[in-house]
């Protein structure tokens, strides 16, 4: 196992240097000069050029890539051309606070997804089934937007049951800045009534952005479980007269529940670099909000920062999954 | 006798009607989908204010309610939120059909090279497919667009530069399968170039998959498109698109909320309709993937 996890350790180094190499081809591919942008529409060139010089846009695009890849390592990201604070600094304070939407989305995601697929794979072509169906078809189709606004109106709004937007009030003081996560903040500080505010503020923009990886989970989960069923250990057990419920937790919901693992996996990732909708309707302070301010401003460094991470921890949590498999099915660490 | 050799065929085409006919969800998607191009034919050219399509204002009748005269209510100025609905599903369907037509023209491309090429060529081209899929499509597209400025064409492109890596992927393991097929060793045989192997032999038996994912893609990049528009990078009004409308729409609820439910569920009912015709057209099309 050890062998396992050290072998993909080593692979992730080709593919961090790719990525970073990517992120720069692409930002630098792309027109626009940001440097000019930031100096403002009355700057002079030597002012144009004085500001090159200072964030080294000057210099040639292989000694411009070594010196930000190397930076990288030192934890250096850059500095953003419009406030001037380094992107490494931003990004310790707001990619905590999509992580912690992020994986919220997902536990709400597995949480409902694998019991709903569960179910309708028992009352396959009956009517639990199609109802779940329906709603999963449905609930891919719906823009998280649109969703979180929807629930915007009815709970925060008209029933004024959950907070409306943000992470936590405003005239509160949050728990200390530890891990940046609020939830986990809260708990270290032993603080029960700033944990339940940091939930509270995290259900509607959580519930809204797990409404897509549920509904592919509980289509997966319906998909394998109706494969485990078929298999014939589980007519053997059937046979054998264990309980309908043993089968199914037992035997039949763990093996059914790998292929669910790739789709977290994706849906990571996915759920990352497509923040930026629910956190603009939710004005979530994450890197969504903070890579879209960048963008309008053509600010690189900070984009480029945000793709970066996103990429980063995409893969980590890939590589996770891959460790989880090879926990939850024994054939796959042998390969 | 001549007609045997197409037997089959038919009857395979016949059978997939007939599954295809016997999914209601399938049916329902056609319907909406079918729907939804009709509008955008037609639509801009029966709206009843077309001028409100074209920028045109009246703030005295801002923020009217759903009535007989604007049956979606007027927006915070006084624009028909009806008129505006329906134009914006031809810029939806436009986009949409642009970023998946580009996406599977790139990734055909890449893909085709790859599978065909094989060696380093494939490495290369698999390793930077793999790599733009970990990358973060949105922000992708959002920088890219806002980098070329405002407009539709820029938009388009924009997506269908995170879009092509899924079509690469499939067009690569498509070619590989047939390239070592009898019929392509015969072409080669006879003396064909790989261009030309790959488009006239090649590539006419691998489509039925790449049609596929672009129908089952179409529903996605609508999304997509009225995603950009929300966060405000894209196209600039007035030209009615439905995420910037919705975008626009999101300060003045719950009290107009007429502004902002129709073109959301404008956005839900077309996505919705191409990924009911989608999933149906793969279980048709696909059988690899029926389950």
């Amino acid at each position: 196992m050890l062998r396992f996890i050290l072998r993909r350790l080593v692979l992730l180094v080709p593919v961090l240097v790719g990525l970073s190499l990517l992120v720069f081809a692409i930002s630098h591919l792309l027109p626009g000069d940001p440097v000019a942008l930031a100096a403002g529409p009355q700057a002079t060139r030597e002012e144009i050029a004085a500001l090159a010089r200072e964030f080294g846009t000057d210099r040639s695009l292989p000694v411009q890539y070594w010196s930000y890849a190397s930076g990288l390592l030192r934890g250096e990201w850059g500095r953003s051309v419009l406030t001037r604070r380094p992107v490494w600094e931003d990004l310790r304070i707001y990619l905590p606070a999509t992580l912690e939407l992020v994986v919220a989305a997902m536990a709400m995601a597995v949480l409902l997804g694998i019991p709903a697929g569960l179910l309708s794979a028992i009352y396959v072509n009956r009517w639990p089934d199609y109802l779940s169906r329906l709603a999963s078809l449905g609930a891919i189709s719906m823009p998280r937007f649109f969703l979180g606004l929807l629930l915007q109106i009815g709970f925060a709004m008209e029933l004024g049951w959950l907070p409306l937007d943000g992470r936590y009030p405003l005239i509160e003081e949050p728990p200390r800045f530890v891990t940046g996560f609020l939830t986990i903040d809260a708990m270290l500080a032993l603080n029960g009534q700033a944990l339940m505010l940091a939930l509270l503020h995290l259900c509607l923009p959580a519930f809204a952005m797990s409404l897509s990886p549920l509904a592919t989970i509980t289509r997966m989960m319906r998909a394998a479980t109706i494969e485990v069923l078929q298999q014939d250990y589980v007519l053997t057990e059937r046979a054998l007269g264990l309980p309908r419920r043993l089968i199914l937790f037992k035997y039949v919901a763990r093996n059914a529940m790998s292929s669910s693992l790739t789709v977290i996996g994706l849906y990571f990732g996915w759920l990352l670099g497509g923040s930026v909708l629910v956190e603009t309707v939710f004005d979530w302070p994450g890197v969504g909000l903070y890579a879209t301010k960048a963008i309008v401003t053509q600010d690189f460094m900070p984009v480029m920062g945000v793709t970066l991470a996103i990429g980063v921890v995409f893969v980590l949590v890939n590589l996770l999954i891959d460790i989880l498999y090879g926990l939850l099915n024994p054939k796959v660490r042998l390969q | 006798m001549s007609g045997t050799g197409h037997q089959p065929q038919a009857q395979a085409f016949r059978r997939a009607m007939y599954r295809f006919g016997h999914s209601w969800l399938s049916i329902a998607g056609l319907v909406i989908v079918v729907a939804l191009i009709l509008t955008a034919v037609l639509g801009p050219a029966l709206v009843p204010y077309p001028e409100h399509v074209a920028g045109a204002i009246r703030t005295a009748a801002r923020f009217q309610p759903p009535s007989s005269r604007a049956w979606f209510g007027t927006n915070e100025v006084g624009q028909d939120v009806f008129s505006l609905t329906v134009a914006g599903s031809r810029v939806s369907l436009l986009a949409g059909l642009g970023v998946v037509l580009l996406g599977a023209a790139i990734g055909t491309l890449v893909g085709a090279v790859a599978g065909y090429a094989g060696g380093w060529v494939d490495e290369a081209l698999m390793r930077l497919t793999d790599l733009m899929l970990t990358l973060p499509s949105l922000i992708l597209a959002m920088a890219i667009a806002a980098a070329l400025g405002p407009g539709l064409g820029n938009m388009v492109f924009a997506i269908a530069m995170s879009w092509w890596p899924g079509f690469a992927r499939l067009v690569r393991g498509e070619v590989l399968a047939k390239r070592e097929e009898a019929f392509v060793l015969a072409v080669r045989a006879l003396g064909a170039g790989p261009a030309r192997i790959l488009g006239r032999h090649i590539l006419p038996n691998i489509i039925s998959p790449i049609i596929v994912k672009m129908s089952l893609d179409m529903g996605f990049a609508i999304l997509t498109v009225a995603s950009l528009g929300f966060v405000g990078i894209g196209v600039k009004p007035p030209t009615p698109e439905w995420g910037s409308l919705l975008s626009l729409a999101r300060g003045y609820v719950p009290d107009y909320w007429w502004t902002a439910i129709f073109p959301g569920c404008a956005i839900f009912l077309a996505v919705f309709g191409f990924n009911l015709l989608g999933d149906g057209l793969r279980d048709v099309l696909d059988p690899k993937t029926r389950r």
